[in-house]
């Protein structure tokens, strides 16, 4: 299956022969930097290799289309509970810019001991099967063929099925995961032995396969109250897990970091966060970093959460950063919607962009500066930590003991820590000693394993395993026979494949939109209004996911969402006919043949000169390249200046800009120019053509003018209408 | 568990003021890696009912079939042999396939005993 950028991916398509699909690679891809990067008028110095299809942040328009990609690999967290929606969702991501597509668990499969099968529909996140992630890495391929870049696929490692996680994900070319069996402790209750035994197998599997390991240290900062006081911990957890997978025979460069800047504007952002930043990258130097959004105080406010992820990549700038990791600004009001993890991966990549060279242009005050002297802080209250660790017996007594996740600043105790049993837990009492002659027959298998003399490899026993002979899988299909991707997929096929189309965030054909509207009263009186319109909008499910007080008497913003219950036919609509430029030989012949005159002018009060300049100058590809003349008045020019300059040249076109648009003004220039022109009897002979902005060419027809020509027009469009114009004429 | 302490960071910190950068890295590393030791030991030394699926699927068993013939060797009290052992052990004594070794297992054709005489042991149970 060839993907075309014009055609949808075909979900039905992509299911066929699934039992036969072989992953094209394993392992982890990183983005090729380039030194020196040229792109349009600029040199860059932290950027990488460019993409062949992507969708450019919409200020390239501006910058002859450019879409500089920068050098950490960009991750988005998707989460919807259908793969067959998410795979759509990682499309318009890379073209966007992501190259790590992370895929949340469904909530429980944590504590589900055993693989899930089939393609269940999960509950914020996706029960991880084997056929769900076949297929999806199978839409990865040709994704990562359209954009021209690698693409990592990435889950969870975790939970009291790890290790036959971790074999799964080596089968199916899962190219990176979460694995740190603190996790597993802390948050998800598993006992304390059986999620370390569990740790080890599952990383020796990662590693056969170069899969990247993600730890779970950040859920410390989401977790404690105070999420700057845990630093010190921060750099405890993040050691157990290294060292931990670094025994279990993980490289270095394999294992990552996740970091987050564990604190948030209003509080002083980077004082707090900058040391913490260097201390870490000094103390876990050759490993990787991934970093990670602060989302510990994510409100409902998308404007605030983009903020402060913009922060947070300027201490990666600042720092370093191999993963730049995003979350949707919308995570504290919806389960992500889609377009949020695209505005999530722009606000990365244009940060980057915009953040390019930072470290030639600043230099850290890094000498006997406060900055120095809060990092060595954080770093002797770590090793103090692990000292303590050790004086009363260890980890998992540290554990029992409630170390971990308490808001204190380290050696500050808050007695808020999180505490496990010993021999508490999900799967408690469920390791074994292994005997003597215990025996794994398989390959790649960490600890004790009693191999007949001479055999080095225990799948050699058997005639090799899964990780070497791929046909030896046993592919599981489906197992439900109602809850699967094709009876859902037969439930969207009208809005996908028909002639339906409904708004969507989630799924195909869910309704949702969402709906921003000030109102000039108090918060609460203005939630249930808004509750109320949105119910007479014919919205359904209406529910308010975001207030924010303008005034606490004069008014609120409010957000609400509802979902739409009817269709649009597409084949009712009546969608204009755009029209096609005429080659540029063809209009240089007429102009040759017919010479022209053209008058323009920005009128009114105002003084934007940009777009009529790119409609005119000949380095825009403007309409003076097919050899029209042009007189340009300038900007703020009265409109009848603009008629009178017009007869004095004996103009046979005149261009108005018009980009203010308050009161209606671009249509009262329009309307005045048309009535002026007539008032001087020179309506019949002259082409008025209006552009802006807000203009369309039923806006400026409405106004009396011949055209109208808003955003995204180019010389060339002008031209083939003045030249089809002149020609008709000609011809009557 | 853990009782409210004060930060007694300055009194605590006595013995690492004067080290160096340097130095304060490698203790750092070298009390993780005093932590650790411990947790990777027993590791090495135990196994689980989920590390022993993971050995059968990747002896070419199914998830479905993996989890009962696990179940199978707990009730036999074999874990600690390794499920692949069970399973490959059956397959020499019975001169069978690996897969229907496996699949004889989960079907519960073998009684305990017969299971446990494999590895030289009398019932337990």
């Amino acid at each position: 299956m060839d993907l075309k950028p014009e055609d949808k991916l075909d979900i039905e398509e992509l299911l066929q022969d699934l039992e036969e699909y072989r992953p094209r690679r394993q392992g982890w891809t990183w983005r090729k930097p380039i030194d020196e990067l040229k792109l349009g008028d600029f040199t860059y110095q932290d950027m990488s290799e460019g993409l062949e299809n992507s969708v450019p942040l919409p200020a390239s328009r501006s910058f002859a289309g450019i879409d500089p990609q920068p050098e950490p690999v960009i991750t988005t967290e998707i989460a919807s509970g259908r793969f067959e929606d998410d795979i759509r969702r990682m499309r318009m991501a890379a073209w966007h810019g992501a190259d790590h597509m992370m895929v949340i668990r469904t909530a429980g499969q944590s504590h589900f001991a055993g693989l899930i099968e089939g393609t269940p529909e999960g509950v914020g996140g996706i029960p991880i099967t084997r056929k769900q992630i076949r297929a999806t890495r199978k839409a990865l391929d040709y994704i990562e063929d359209e954009v021209g870049r690698p693409i990592n696929f990435h889950s969870y490692v975790s939970g009291v099925a790890g290790p036959e996680i971790a074999v799964l994900f080596a089968e199916e070319g899962v190219n990176g995961a979460h694995q740190d069996p603190q996790y597993n402790v802390l948050y998800r209750n598993v006992n304390m032995y059986r999620s370390f035994v569990d740790a080890a197998v599952a990383k020796k599997v990662m590693a056969s396969v170069d899969m990247l390991q993600i730890d779970g240290a950040h859920n410390a900062n989401a977790t404690a109250r105070k999420a700057w006081n845990v630093m010190p911990e921060l750099f405890v957890q993040h050691a157990i897990n290294s060292m931990f997978s670094l025994k279990a025979g993980m490289p270095k460069e394999n294992i990552a970091l996740s970091t987050v800047p564990p604190a948030a504007p209003p509080a002083p952002d980077l004082k707090l966060n900058l040391p913490y930043a260097i201390a870490l990258r000094e103390l876990f130097q050759g490993f990787k970093f991934r970093a990670q959004q602060n989302t510990k105080y994510m409100e409902s406010s998308v404007r605030e959460a983009t903020v402060t992820h913009t922060l947070n990549l300027l201490i990666s700038a600042l720092t370093s950063a191999d993963i730049q990791s995003t979350i949707t600004p919308d995570e504290g009001r919806n389960v992500p919607w889609h377009y949020y993890n695209i505005a999530a991966v722009d606000t990365a990549k244009q940060t980057f962009a915009g953040l390019d060279s930072l470290k030639d242009l600043v230099k850290l005050n890094d000498q006997d500066s406060q900055l120095r002297k809060d990092a060595r802080e954080l770093k002797e209250r770590s090793v103090l930590f692990l000292e303590e660790i050790l004086e009363v017996g260890g980890y998992f007594q540290a554990v029992a003991e409630g170390f971990f996740v308490d808001s204190g600043r380290y050696p500050e105790r808050n007695d808020d820590g999180i505490v496990r049993k010993l021999d508490g837990g999900v799967a408690a009492k469920s390791i074994v000693p292994r005997d003597d002659d215990y025996l794994a027959p398989v390959c790649n298998h960490f600890g004790y394993n009693n191999l007949p003399e001479g055999v080095e490899k225990g799948c050699d026993l058997i005639g090799g395993c899964s990780l070497e002979n791929p046909e030896m899988i046993d592919y599981i299909d489906e197992l439900d026979p109602e809850d699967n991707v094709e009876t859902r997929l037969e439930e969207s096929r009208p809005y996908r494949k028909g002639d339906l189309l409904k708004p969507e965030v989630e799924w195909s054909g869910d309704g949702w939109v969402n709906v921003t509207l000030f109102l000039p009263v108090e918060k609460d009186i203005a939630e249930v209004a808004a509750q109320e319109i949105a119910g007479k909008m014919g919205l359904t499910n209406a529910e308010v996911i975001h207030r924010e007080v303008m005034h606490p008497a004069e008014g609120t913003l409010i957000e609400v969402k509802g979902q739409v219950d009817f269709a649009i036919d597409i084949n009712e609509l009546e969608i204009p006919e755009k029209e096609e430029p005429l080659p540029d030989d063809e209009i240089r012949e007429f102009v040759d043949e017919n010479p022209l005159q053209v008058v323009a002018a920005t009128v009114g009060e105002d003084e934007h000169s940009v777009g009529l300049r790119e409609i005119i100058d000949i380095k825009h590809g403007g309409i003076e390249k097919y050899g029209i003349e042009t007189t340009y008045l300038g900007t703020s020019v009265p409109i009848n200046k603009v008629v009178d300059a017009a007869i004095e040249t004996n103009a046979d076109v005149i261009m108005i800009s018009t980009i203010i648009t308050h009161n209606d003004v671009h249509r009262q220039n329009m309307k005045k120019l048309h009535d002026l022109c007539r008032e001087r009897g020179i309506r019949d002979d002259i082409i008025l053509i209006g552009g802006g902005t807000q203009v369309t060419d039923e806006i400026a027809k409405e106004s009396g003018l011949d055209a109208g020509f808003g955003r995204g027009t180019h010389g060339e469009d002008v031209a083939t209408f003045i030249v089809k114009r002149l020609r008709a004429e000609l011809d009557n | 568990m853990s009782p409210e302490r004060k930060d007694d960071f300055t009194k605590r910190r006595q013995h690492l003021a004067e080290l160096s950068e340097e130095e304060l890295y490698e203790r750092f590393w070298d009390l993780a890696e005093q932590v650790v030791e411990p947790l990777i030991a027993e590791a090495k030394t135990h196994t689980s009912p989920s590390i022993e699926r993971s050995v059968l699927i990747r002896m070419g068993f199914n998830s479905l079939d993996a989890k009962a013939i696990v179940k199978k060797v707990q009730e036999a009290e074999l874990l600690g042999k390794g499920a692949g052992h069970v399973v490959l052990k059956v397959a020499e004594k019975e001169d069978l396939k690996i897969k229907e070794a496996g699949l004889n297992i989960k079907e519960g054709q073998y009684e305990i005993k017969f299971l446990q005489k494999l590895f030289n042991r009398e019932g337990v149970s």
